[in-house]
């Protein structure tokens, strides 16, 4: 289906397929329709409409101010941007590519994630910072990051990722409306990946911070986020043919940790695996794994177990599926927490 | 294979470039090569008396803050102060040629330039104090918070002063910036995106000799610093820092194209740091005695002085009432410094997030608990 087809579809209210990408794009549009203070700015945002079009039709519906194409400095958009909501506007900041966001990291550690806190609350700032992320596209060095262990451990940021068509509009649209500072990481892979929606009758997000249970079962959880969830659901819909029954939690954001949803499910599964894309050493798994074990530790029957990326700089694109957690190594972590068995 | 070839060749038609033309003459963009100056020349007698006197009060009242602010880090009442000693005019013109509306991007060397637009002394110094961040509402004043990090505040300034056109509004943002943080990444991108959005600011960068220790030398190979507008494609201006009236003049006129929809301008006040870096620093590793007496010669207040009472506009009783002013206010700050803050430890939580995170209330209970103990042996230990 062309791109004007699928735009076409969702706006007949009908569910119809649409991908992550025209989720996002309408979330953008229907955040921007209901408060005239979102402002959308970055490289290639207006005439191009990104490059991944998520910005498509913007500048034309609201006009250049409103989403601007700005130089190319990744500091200067987002430092901009703070000086934007100082005086009241709501600005979403579009950062292209995973690494090209690291110029701006002194502006969004220094500043957006502090600026409440420096002002006792005076200043705060509701600014979102849309990443494209992650890998499994083929692309050269420097456009598959996975930089989530970064914004994660700065007090200040809130850190979203949505894995479905349905969370991507959702919970790109509370992100925007959220007072406090959001990184909001777009897994490029997932793009493309459709699903019946419409956008005239969105089924409703819980605001960000609470964790879903995309597939309940009962002999352990796998717990993921963003791009690692259709490889999880694909696992554990393998793992039946070896007599698992998998419970898959999508986190859908790191911070705030939805601790309840996720230690609920270890307590009744009483197992649990990590699986996520960056690398594991100093990665989001040994933080999510800790806190598991801190509030299950009497109902493992096994480690918890972490799935992620190698410790190795992203490797080039023939070489990505190597690096990358694929449905066997989940299989194969599954396979491992027959701890008693082994020990 | 030729170009002609190529896939997609039909669409790829160089066509030669359109005469090259600049956008505008540079050299209006151009600094004079000379600092502009007004005291001690004819320029002097068209300034409005009572500017004058206004200036040399803020003046006398700045550098006795300073003195007091040093004296308080002996003391212990403060974590550190970086004195403007000798930078004054720059402080005060910078916060006297805003309007209300207006607003002001400080460093953290700024603060004589806060409390001149008039935020209170003590507020002012929360952040070197060491009891919280930002001691005051920067809406309220229109103040961005004292910026630690350096020229990180100009894509703000920036940033805010193009928010405020969007929205219709008549405001200027002005912000302050050192020799040394010009060479910052953050220093250009400020530049770069205030030009190509004509956004009504005016980037101040006070040139006091030295980035700590560095000096300009090491700093930079350009000219002045205020030659560096022209690649940005704004106006560069190079002003005496330690003349008021002068600093005052260019930045007033900044400010002025500024609020007309002209754009940016960059003006670079030529100054002195007469003191250490911080009370922490010792200057006499990278400078000698002769620099400094040098530039005493050439200090602010006595620059104006000179002015005043050359004119008849200022006698020794018109400066013992303003030095009067100045010491009440040092004596209003000693006081309010010398009592205790009352912190309250639970405010670490309070504004991390609008809402507390899980975690955060589960620290928040940690830390109250804590407290509570420390409480409850103090009060046996007591009895």
């Amino acid at each position: 289906m062309s791109t004007a087809a699928a735009t076409a579809g969702v706006r007949t209210g009908r569910a119809r397929p649409a991908t992550m990408a025209q989720a996002l794009g309408r979330a953008l549009r229907d955040s921007m329709a209901a408060d005239p203070t979102v402002h959308v700015l970055g490289e290639d945002v207006g005439t191009l409409g990104g490059v991944f079009r998520v910005t498509d039709g913007l500048a034309k519906e609201f006009g250049d101010d409103r989403c601007t194409d700005t130089p190319l400095a990744e500091a200067g958009i987002l430092g901009a941007a703070v000086g934007m909501a100082m005086y009241g506007l709501r600005p979403v900041v579009e950062m292209q590519f995973d690494a090209f966001a690291y110029p701006a990291f002194e502006q969004l550690i220094s500043h957006v994630a502090k600026m409440r806190n420096r002002t006792a609350g005076a200043m705060p700032l509701p600014i979102t910072v849309r990443v494209p992320y992650g890998g499994g596209i083929g692309g050269v060095e420097h456009h598959s990051d996975s930089s989530e262990a970064y914004y994660m451990a700065t007090p200040g940021l809130h850190v979203v990722m949505p894995a479905t068509v349905e969370d991507a509009y959702g919970l790109l649209r509370e992100s925007i409306a959220s007072d406090d500072p959001v990184v909001f990481l777009e897994p490029k892979r997932l793009y493309w990946s459709k699903a019946d929606w419409s956008p005239d009758a969105p089924a409703p997000v819980e605001p960000i911070g609470r964790a879903v249970v995309r597939r309940p079962g009962r002999s352990a959880t796998l717990i993921t986020y963003g791009p690692s969830l259709p490889v999880c659901l694909e696992a554990a819909e393998a793992a039946t043919a070896e007599g698992w029954d998998l419970e898959v939690v999508d986190l859908r954001s790191l911070v705030p940790f939805d601790d309840e949803t996720v230690a609920a499910s270890v307590r009744r599964t009483g197992r649990a695996v990590v699986v996520h894309e960056s690398s594991g050493f100093g990665g989001p798994g040994g933080e999510i794994a800790a806190r598991v074990t801190e509030r299950c530790f009497h109902h493992l029957e096994a480690p918890v177990l972490r799935v992620a990326g190698f410790d190795i700089p992203y490797p080039p694109p023939m070489q990505e599926r190597h690096h990358l957690p694929g449905v066997d190594r989940v299989l194969d972590a599954v396979a491992r927490l027959q701890w008693e068995a082994e020990s | 294979m030729t170009v002609q070839e190529l896939p997609g060749a039909a669409a790829y038609r160089p066509t030669p470039p359109p005469a090259w033309k600049p956008l505008t003459d540079p050299a209006p963009l151009l600094p004079d090569p000379e600092p502009f100056r007004v005291l001690g020349t004819d320029a002097a007698a068209g300034v409005d008396p009572e500017l004058l006197l206004r200036l040399y009060a803020e003046l006398v009242r700045g550098r006795r803050y300073n003195a007091q602010a040093t004296a308080l880090t002996k003391q212990g009442r403060l974590a550190v102060y970086p004195s403007s000693t000798g930078q004054e005019a720059c402080e005060i013109a910078a916060a006297l040629v805003l309007e209300d509306r207006d607003w002001l991007f400080p460093s953290y060397r700024d603060t004589l330039a806060a409390v001149a637009r008039g935020l209170d002394p003590v507020e002012a110094l929360t952040l070197l104090r060491g009891d919280r961040h930002t001691g005051y509402d920067p809406r309220e004043h229109r103040i961005a918070p004292l910026c630690t990090p350096l020229a990180t505040q100009l894509p703000h300034a920036v940033g805010l002063a193009h928010a405020a056109r969007l929205k219709g509004d008549d405001v200027v943002a002005l912000a302050m910036v050192g020799d040394g943080g010009t060479s910052e990444g953050d220093f250009h991108e400020a530049l770069n995106f205030a030009a190509v959005w004509r956004a009504p600011v005016v980037f101040l960068v006070q040139n006091n000799g030295f980035a700590i220790s560095v000096p300009l030398a090491k700093q930079t190979a350009a000219p002045s610093l205020a030659h560096k507008a022209v690649g940005y494609g704004m106006p560069g201006r190079l002003v005496d820092g330690n003349d008021a009236a002068a600093v005052h003049q260019v930045l007033s006129e900044a400010v002025a194209r500024a609020r007309r929809g002209e754009g940016p301008t960059l003006v670079e006040a030529v100054t002195y740091r007469m003191e250490a870096h911080t009370n922490a620093d010792d200057a006499t590793r990278y400078r000698g005695d002769g620099d400094v007496e040098a530039w005493r010669a050439h200090d602010p207040i006595r620059l104006l002085e000179r002015e005043l009472t050359g004119r008849g506009l200022l006698d020794e009783d018109g400066i013992g009432t303003v030095r009067e002013a100045a010491e009440r206010m040092a004596e209003g700050l000693r006081e309010q410094m010398n009592a205790d803050p009352v912190l309250d430890p639970m405010d670490l939580f309070a504004h991390v997030y609008e809402e507390q995170t899980g975690q955060l209330r589960e620290q928040a209970a940690r830390l109250r608990g804590e407290l509570e103990a420390e409480q409850e042996s103090g009060a046996e230990e007591g009895r």
